[in-house]
């Protein structure tokens, strides 16, 4: 074995540790990876930290602190090439719901004494504030998916990563559509593939945690959408879930709800 | 000593810090100093229908997003007065062995053992015994796959909703669990055996013991609050006998009984009140290891998890052998405005929910209180325990017992609130 491994680094940002989890899930091919990277920081797996710079840097969460701000930072200054991991880091992820409302009334509602908490008004992608070399969406990114793009970032190519949306996978599985036999409401037409489509396979719509699908008709499937509303404000809430602050889904809640929000 | 500062305490989830004031060779104030960032769950949860509600409970933790489910959708249930059907019981008892499956083994191995064996990681020990650390991959990933069949992924699953299950998962593939559920039972078994002979630091703690317990099984998904100090209260009950704290250097709150003392939450805990209730193998398990109960040594809390690994795959195959789902997936929803509680045992402890929706269905207050958040003080207050015999340790030393205490605990800081460190200042 050559001496020289890339070394990878692992970093949290504002998350739920659910990416960085996925690593230690790809059970079968943990060990193999071990041996062909050298996995220098990765505090959520090992004490052991090797000082960088690094060539591969994985980054999960979101950007909503001002301390996460100087991090993130660093972390740029560190690594030779910098993936966004998991819809956190590419478009703000759940925490990203405060930046339709205010951070503040929201401290106050959860703490007894918000004054003691150090946030940022709005939780943002990691791209907001560094330049990030590849985003792999999800919640959580799929580790098949994760292993390709470490793979192919180790061996200098592209990643291959399905440019389609999660309507193409459905069909694929023979799964049949939720929308159109059962009147359920579902973003499955404009998400991006990468989860195997597992929601409709469980009867119900996809709720977007893979982030809009490129060149998908958005608006086409919000008039459909909205004739199958079951509750009041279902497809708003829809659009603003998981991968609520990604442009595209932002704008279709927006245009829905009827108010522009400037976070 | 004078000073200790470790940049980061690793193998635990999240991110915190660790500071121990010394005055005269004592330990003056210790503090778990938790700055994993604030992400304001109970505030967004408002104004959202009590359906997506599971989907984002999920996200407060990728290691036990199960637990955050099953809370959720009991609490909104009991607002709405709703009763699920024993088959929906029964798949969320099975969802939530593979969860203890796979969080328990991850912990054992990968993230409290290398203490023990003095590695700094399960990747370190795969050099020097890879047999260990394969089977412990195996048995988590049987938990993963368990959690898969039932819900589509292992990690924020897709099929819990309120009222049960969006549809029955498919009777084959969850019998085709069996063969590998079988091995991983008997892994389990000598996992106990391995555990037990484990070199752990002394220390024991009078602890309050606190979890849930039913009658007739190991309470994992409902059952009364019983405490080791004798009072048993009902899930409803939950917030009149334990409170909520904010202090200044964590962003979780701190959990206490209502008459202001620590208590703990967790695998000891519900062990020591609850194994006449576990199943025949773990309880022989238990027997053979002569593991004298109860246990009150936090380092110790793996031999607990281990025994629980067995419970977890024992139960699982009693559920997939009985396993044949009729009848709906899920309860009717009636939409009325309520307020109901729910409280299950997240494999880090008991984790409690309560909500209050209107007549739209809409979330208008919510509460969530972790496991981490209640045993903070506990894990501050051992660390005081431990703190004369820590002082006289050799640094290096020193800091690797203390930061062993807070990973035996299991602490998942992004529930609560990620990082620590261990700080020692001569004041």
């Amino acid at each position: 074995m050559s001496a020289k491994k890339p070394t990878v680094a692992v970093y949290k940002f504002s998350s739920c540790d659910g990416c960085q989890l996925s690593i230690l899930n790809m059970e079968d091919e943990l060990l193999e990876l071990a041996e062909v990277v050298d996995i220098a920081y990765f505090l959520e797996a090992t004490r052991a930290q090797k000082p960088g710079p690094y060539d591969l840097a994985l980054v999960e969460g979101s950007i909503t602190t001002p301390h996460e701000i100087e991090k993130i930072k660093q972390v740029r200054s560190q690594a030779k090439t910098v993936i966004a991991l998991g819809t956190c880091a590419t478009s703000g992820g759940i925490q990203a719901l405060r930046n339709f409302a205010s951070a503040e009334e929201y401290a106050k509602t959860v703490y007894p004494s918000p004054e003691y908490l150090q946030y940022l008004d709005s939780a943002t992608p990691i791209s907001e504030h560094i330049q990030v070399d590849l985003e792999l969406w999800g919640c959580p990114v799929n580790k098949k998916q994760m292993a390709e793009v470490i793979v192919a970032l180790l061996n200098n190519r592209k990643p291959n990563l399905p440019p389609y949306s999660v309507c193409l996978e459905c069909k694929r599985r023979l799964t049949v559509c939720v929308l159109v036999d059962r009147d359920i409401p579902c973003l499955g037409p404009v998400t991006q593939a990468g989860c195997s489509a597992i929601c409709p396979a469980m009867g119900r719509g996809c709720y977007g945690c893979f982030g809009p699908a490129r060149e998908s008709n958005i608006e086409s499937l919000m008039a459909v959408l909205k004739e199958k509303e079951r509750y009041p404000g279902e497809i708003m809430r829809l659009f603003r879930g998981i991968s609520g602050y990604s442009p595209a889904f932002k704008d279709a809640a927006e245009s829905l709800s009827g108010e522009k929000v400037t976070a | 000593m004078k000073s200790i500062n470790v940049p980061a305490l690793a193998r635990v989830e999240g991110e915190g810090g660790l500071y121990f004031g010394i005055e005269d060779g004592r330990a003056v104030e210790i503090r778990l100093d938790i700055y994993e960032p604030p992400r304001f769950f109970e505030g967004f949860l408002r104004n959202r229908f009590l359906q997506e509600i599971p989907d984002i409970t999920a996200r407060i933790c990728g290691i036990c997003p199960v637990a955050y489910q099953m809370s959720s959708a009991i609490a909104l249930e009991n607002a709405l007065g709703i009763e699920v059907s024993p088959e929906v019981r029964a798949l969320r008892r099975l969802m939530y062995c593979g969860e203890y499956i796979e969080s328990h083994a991850l912990h054992i191995y990968m993230l409290q053992a290398p203490d023990l064996l003095g590695k700094e990681s399960a990747l370190e020990l795969a050099a020097t015994a890879p047999e260990i650390v394969k089977d412990a991959l195996r048995l988590k990933k049987i938990g993963n796959n368990i959690l898969k069949t039932i819900g589509g992924r292992s990690v924020h699953p897709v099929s819990v909703c309120v009222g049960g299950f969006y549809q029955w998962p498919d009777r084959q593939a969850i019998k085709a669990l069996l063969p590998d559920l079988e091995w991983g039972l008997q892994a389990a078994i000598d996992c106990v055996k391995w555990a037990v002979t484990l070199p752990y630091p002394d220390l024991e703690i009078e602890y309050e013991f606190v979890a849930l317990h039913h009658p007739d099984e190991y309470a994992v998904i409902d059952g009364d609050i019983r405490s080791s100090k004798e009072r048993t209260l009902s899930v409803a009950e939950y917030e009149k006998g334990y409170i909520e704290r904010h202090v200044r250097h964590s962003n979780a709150l701190h959990g206490y009984t209502a008459t202001g003392s620590t208590y703990l939450v967790g695998p000891l805990a519900r062990l020591n009140l609850n194994h006449e209730q576990l199943l025949p193998l773990a309880k022989k398990s238990l027997r053979e290891a002569n593991i004298v109960l109860p246990l009150k040594n936090p380092y110790k809390s793996l031999i607990a998890r281990a025994v629980e690994l067995v419970q977890a795959y024992e139960e699982a195959i009693l559920l997939i052998e009985k396993y044949q789902p009729q009848g709906p997936a899920h309860a009717d929803i009636k939409i009325k405005e309520g307020e109901g509680a729910g409280a299950t045992e997240a494999p880090r402890g008991l984790l409690y929910h309560r909500y209050r929706i209107d007549d739209k269905g809409m979330v208008q207050f919510a509460r969530i209180t972790p496991p981490t958040a209640q045993n903070l003080p506990q894990i501050e207050a051992d660390l005081f325990a431990l703190a004369p015999n820590l002082l006289k340790l050799p640094e290096a030393e020193a800091t690797l017992t203390a930061e062993h205490l807070v990973r035996a605990y299991d602490p998942c800081i992004s529930c609560a609130t990620h990082f620590l460190k261990l700080k020692v200042e001569e004041k």
